[in-house]
């Protein structure tokens, strides 16, 4: 394993610990004041800083080394998490992703971004709130770049915020005090490479120090592990570095050693950190007496005896639970934490249960061979299949049933393949949280977004696919959406916009769903503005449906001013085509005054697409399901020729091109006569219908996806290939290539000669 | 069986030799992955006459290429009895029809003799030289000029 493989492990466990980090902050942005949120968040950025620290990423770990101070603060109660407190963080998380993406890619971040917010959070580590802003909701400080001006400006208003028993740990100068240190290693310690010997010398740099080695749990030879870890040390140390200085020697072998710092009997410090438990390492209570003068060695006997008590039971309960890692505090002023211990447990005991089911990390590679032997399988069945019945007919009732098993095998294995395949679209929902942050604070509404169905599962294809549409409609529901908070306040809201998106599974597809409370779609400004760049008649008569629609034509946007945020030179048409090349749907319900509704539903893989398999000039074609509206016979009267090759059909009082599939592919030179075939009446990206003329309908069948790319090259027109039941390739039609070509614009082949002497 | 492919000017290399019309010609046995039978290929939309269409090799869609007529010569009507080059172009498999497969050489970089400049830039584009076997004449074929699609990055 190479260094890179192993930064590239890293990063993927950064990208967990950051969502890990996100979906903690929000927890705690709605109120969760559970100390093990608060706890998982720390650990989150605190392991980021370990990785980054081995790699010598030091813009990383300088930023996660703030970051963690602040939420240090708020792990011992010292800063109260509240939603100011928390829009610092959450806007932090997104500094400490574009950090980890740029120690990545090797991109550049936005500096003055991230000094910004360094300040930020040094001011809150001592105690400086941010001030609420009264009328205007956005409190938070611009510290977004943001090109769109924000109005009523609110600066950062450091305002003094006193504890009684709180002072700064910033850098203290300190008296020179003794500390007596307990360090009991684990032999996961050792077990991840560090050494005893080396943290001891490290400590030993800080000031004075005596050492004793404790080697009673030492067992006779014959019973010693050799892998186990029986030493443990007792230090003294005169420092004026202060305790921060001393567990920072420790930093890394944190979570894999016992560790005790406290002042020795009688030394005065001025440090106000709280001394650490020594604890099993499945559970680290982290045990602390908030408003206990420091260096208080002697604490009563019940005291001990009821964290003792706590701490063997939390032991039991992690061999229950059988956890590696799960922080909880025990303390004996639990009963003051805002949770109640029972709710605690019962999370503790949820996150156990879902961390209980293990897991594997398999290279994409792998899982995609098997989805093409998967593939082939179903091919060859169904080969296998047709053969078996072009044989013989009547075909043995052993043979039938050993067919239809297989079949049964087959789809079963190719579920099976696609479920390995298959994830939550929790990840891409999480990302949405932050460009809701994000642009709110650039167009200074508020906004909460509400996510729903966040374990519906989908294929990671479709996953990859889906962020960049659901951005651009996020960005288009809070820019175009939701009013301003002066104006829903006016209109008898709440001044707070709800952005509401769910997930779930409906008919062997999914469906997600973007709602916004705002004001709606303004159909007279729609309709004005169609009218005005030519998409309508001026006294076209549009159902409230239809004119909603045209939200998606290209060049449709209705915001007054050019803002930076959704405009940026492409509109929900572009949305709707991305949606489209996923074999999905997009439509939008609107209520004026109580916001729209966009609905999304997309196949769950892109593996297998639903087509309807056709004959054109006895060539076998696949148009997918998604894209045909209906079908019709047409009968002689309902064709009208239209200029010297045009031809329409009329479909009940409208007239809708006729699109001739055999000759826009080549296929055949002469028109095909439209009574003698079909017509599959589709719907095309530019909103209208148009008719494909194909000579037969063969039937509705569920194909296997095949890249003509990956060999051949793309071909106009065409979007795929499949491959038949007896073993041939059929090609998928790309409607929107066609009906593009059947208004004038040529399908260019790509394929280009070589020099031709 | 040595693989010296690595140095295409020297050491002993292995060739598959095929026919095509009167003709004779060769490409490295290295960048041959099997030799099958004629199936029926489906036909592509606005390609060049030289691309009869695509096939389904274990389920993967490979294009045929005719032989002849990407070298501008008379191209045969496909039978039951033509052969497919199964071969592999850059990150491509493509098929390449030929009328038989005739011999596996075994040559040393000096038996290939430059192409002769009778022949115009086309075919000199095709040719990586020419080798004289038993009184025959063999083109030895540059595989990356019979099947000219740009190698386009990997988005």
């Amino acid at each position: 394993m190479d260094m890179n493989e192993i930064k590239e492990i890293f990063f993927q466990e950064c990208e967990e610990q950051l969502a890990e980090l996100e979906s903690g902050l929000l927890k705690l942005n709605d109120g969760d004041r559970d100390p093990e949120t608060v706890n998982a968040v720390f650990r989150a950025v605190h392991s980021i800083k370990g990785g980054a620290g081995a790699f010598g990423l030091d813009d990383l770990v300088s930023f996660a080394h703030v970051f963690e101070t602040t939420l240090d603060c708020v792990r011992s109660n010292r800063l109260e998490p509240n939603q100011d407190v928390l829009k610092v963080m959450l806007r932090s998380a997104d500094v400490l992703a574009d950090l980890t993406n740029a120690a990545r890619d090797g991109g550049s971040v936005d500096q003055g971004r991230s000094r910004q917010l360094i300040k930020e959070l040094e001011a809150l580590a001592n105690g400086e709130l941010p001030q609420a802003a009264e009328p205007a909701p956005n409190a938070a400080p611009a510290a977004v770049a943001a090109a769109a001006p924000v109005t009523g400006e609110e600066g950062f208003q450091p305002v003094a915020f006193s504890f009684d028993d709180f002072e700064a740990s910033e850098e203290p100068t300190i008296e020179p005090s003794t500390y007596e240190i307990v360090f009991k290693p684990k032999s996961e310690l050792y077990a991840k490479g560090n050494d005893a010997t080396l943290l001891l010398r490290d400590l030993s740099r800080l000031g004075e120090m005596s050492v004793h080695c404790d080697m009673d749990g030492l067992p006779p030879l014959d019973r010693m592990n050799p892998e186990a870890a029986y030493f443990s040390w007792k230090i003294s140390l005169k420092t004026d570095k202060g305790e921060e200085a001393i567990r920072s020697v420790f930093e890394f072998a944190e979570w894999d050693c016992e560790l005790d710092v406290a002042l020795a009997e009688g030394a005065v410090g001025m440090d106000e950190e709280l001394p650490m438990q020594p604890v099993p390492f499945d559970l680290s209570i982290l045990e602390e007496e908030a408003g206990a003068p420091a260096g208080e060695e002697h604490r009563t006997a019940g005291e001990a005896e009821a964290r003792d008590a706590a701490v063997s039971a939390a032991q039991s309960a992690s061999n229950i639970l059988q956890m590696a890692q799960s922080a909880a505090r025990v303390s004996p002023e639990n009963t003051r934490n805002s949770a109640p211990a029972s709710a605690a447990q019962s999370a503790a005991a949820q996150q156990a249960a879902s961390a209980a089911t293990p897991t594997i990390r398999v290279d994409l590679d792998r899982v995609d061979r098997l989805i093409n032997l998967v593939g082939e399988l179903v091919i060859n069945q169904a080969m296998l299949s047709q053969s078996v019945i072009e044989n013989d007919a009547s075909g043995t009732s052993s043979i039938n049933m050993g067919l239809e098993e297989l079949q049964q095998l087959t789809r079963e294995i190719q579920d099976s393949v696609m479920a390995i395949r298959a994830q939550p679209v929790k990840p891409v929902f999480q990302r949405m949280s932050r460009i809701v942050r994000e642009i709110a604070d650039m167009t200074g509404k508020s906004v909460r977004l509400i996510t729903e169905g966040e374990n519906t599962e989908v294929d990671k294809t479709v996953i990859d696919k889906l962020a960049e549409p659901l951005t651009h409609m996020i960005r288009n529901a809070v820019d175009h959406g939701l009013e301003t908070p002066e104006k829903r306040v006016a209109a008898g809201k709440n001044p707070e916009g709800t952005v509401r998106l769910t997930a779930k599974h409906r008919s062997g597809r999914i469906v997600i769903e973007l709602a916004d409370d705002g004001a709606g779609i303004n159909r007279e400004k729609v309709r004005q503005k169609a009218i005005d760049n030519d998409l309508i008649a001026a006294d076209a008569n549009l159902s409230d449906e239809e004119v909603d629609n045209l939200i998606f034509h290209a060049g449709f946007s209705t915001a007054d001013k050019i803002s930076d945020i959704s405009g940026r030179g492409v509109g929900m048409d572009v949305v709707k085509r991305s949606i489209q090349a996923l074999g999905g749907r997009i439509n939008i319900s609107s209520k004026p005054g109580q916001g729209s509704i966009f609905t999304m539903s997309l196949p769950l893989t892109l593996a297998v697409l639903d087509g309807m398999v056709v004959t054109v000039a006895n060539q076998t074609l696949v148009v997918p399901l998604t894209a045909i509206v209906e079908t019709l016979q047409p009968e002689a009267s309902a064709i009208h020729s239209f200029g010297a090759s045009q031809r329409l059909i009329s479909i009940r009082d409208s007239f809708c091109p006729l699109v001739d599939v055999g000759r826009i592919l080549n296929f055949r030179g002469a028109q095909a006569d439209p009574v003698e075939g079909v017509a599959l009446l589709v719907e095309s990206e530019g909103g209208g219908q148009r008719a494909l003329m194909v000579d037969a309908i063969q039937g509705q069948r569920q194909v296997v996806i095949k890249s003509l790319e990956a060999n051949y090259t793309h071909v106009p027109g065409i979007a795929a290939a499949t491959i038949l039941g007896d073993g041939r390739v059929a090609l998928i039609l790309d409607v929107d290539a066609i009906v593009a070509a059947s208004r004038g614009q040529s399908l260019k082949p790509e394929i280009s000669l070589a020099a031709t002497g | 069986m040595t693989n010296a492919a690595k140095h295409p000017t020297n050491g002993g290399r292995e060739l598959i030799a095929f026919r095509v019309g009167d003709q004779e010609f060769c490409v490295n046995i290295m960048s041959v992955r099997e030799i099958r039978g004629w199936t029926p290929a489906t036909p592509m939309p606005h390609a060049p006459s030289y691309v009869l269409g695509v096939i389904n090799l274990r389920g993967a869609v490979l294009p045929i290429i005719d032989f002849a007529t990407r070298l501008g010569m008379k191209p045969p009507e496909p039978t039951v009895r033509h052969v497919i080059i199964v071969a592999q172009v850059k990150s491509r498999v493509v098929g390449l029809l030929v009328d038989a497969v005739s011999d596996i050489l075994t040559v040393s970089g000096s038996d290939i003799q430059p192409t002769p400049d009778v022949a115009s830039d086309f075919e000199r584009s095709f040719a990586r030289g020419v080798l004289a076997i038993e009184g025959r004449m063999i083109c030895l074929v540059e595989l990356d000029s019979v099947f000219p699609i740009e190698e386009r990055e990997a988005a």
